[in-house]
């Protein structure tokens, strides 16, 4: 599992597709749950992110709704071996919502509704590489994928984009989430085939 | 909430692999409320990159489950303890 292979190829319309390592292409959107699907009311809904200081920067769902929304089209891909191709979704970008917050900060744990967390480097969160988003090819995000919230952290395994993301923890130290504490990849990265621990 | 899951004999083929026994047929003691059960009768969610049961009173994480081509994680420590049914000794 430790050796990086190329790619392969898959055609998909008119045009060459690389799957990362190990990877099938999938028309469908599997749904894969650790828990059941919590229920959040809008009016009850919060996002946080606190610092390793313990300040808190807090926004309600229609604040959310409120700031600029960008509408990525990225290629996502699940450690049990599917991939998704071209999939589009409307949400804010970590950068704004990193803009405020004061860190020095090297990690991130992020929580989510239902108590599953997941960990990685705040750097991984940044420079146009992380959403929250809420929308799902044009409709609200059902949900069993992670509605009415969830994080979408394409360049990693899909284990790392949290459904019903709740807040990010900055931390000075990495700290294994759900998955990465038992067996899971620290970091996860598809396309070195980061599956499991010492991958 | 949704009924996403499978009962704990779910469980039986994966931890036939790790133990001798049978560990579906023991009782199992949830660390967060302490409702005492039958591993068989814990909530399964397999639908996931790896085994999830939690307990059918509280829905805490009881046991998880991780297999790679060349190992197995276990993890228990939502189990506080489990009683496993053995023959006379």
């Amino acid at each position: 599992m430790g050796i990086v292979s190329p790619g392969f190829r898959r055609k998909r319309r008119d045009e060459d597709v690389e799957l990362p390592p190990g990877q099938y292409l999938t028309e469908d959107f599997p749904v894969l749950s650790a828990g059941p699907t919590p229920n959040i009311p809008l009016d009850r809904w919060q996002f946080t992110i606190s610092s390793e200081i313990g300040q808190e920067y807090r926004w309600t769902w229609d604040e959310l709704l409120e700031l600029p929304a960008e509408e990525p089209t990225v290629d996502i891909h699940c450690v049990t071996k599917w991939s998704k191709l071209g999939t589009t979704w409307r949400g804010v970008s970590l950068d704004l919502l990193m803009e405020d917050v004061e860190t020095t900060a090297d990690y991130a744990l992020v929580h989510s509704y239902g108590g599953y967390t997941t960990n990685l480097p705040l750097e991984d969160l940044l420079d146009g590489k992380a959403w929250v988003v809420y929308e799902f090819e044009g409709s609200e995000l059902a949900p069993q994928h992670g509605g009415p919230a969830r994080l979408l952290v394409p360049h990693l395994y899909f284990w790392k984009s949290a459904k019903w993301v709740r807040g990010i923890q900055l931390q000075e130290f990495d700290e294994p989430g759900f998955w990465e504490s038992v067996g899971y990849n620290n970091y996860g990265d598809p396309w070195r085939e980061q599956r499991y621990a010492g991958d | 909430m949704t009924q996403d899951y499978q009962d704990g004999n779910a469980l039986a083929g994966p931890l036939a692999e790790l133990f001798a026994v049978d560990v579906t047929a023991a009782s199992g003691r949830c660390v967060s409320c302490g409702h005492t059960g039958r591993v068989a009768d814990l909530r399964v969610y397999a639908q996931a990159p790896g085994w999830v049961a939690r307990c059918p009173g509280c829905e805490h994480v009881m046991l998880r489950l991780v297999r790679s081509p060349d190992a197995a994680w276990l993890d228990l420590q939502g189990t506080l303890s489990l009683r496993v049914p053995l023959p006379p000794s």
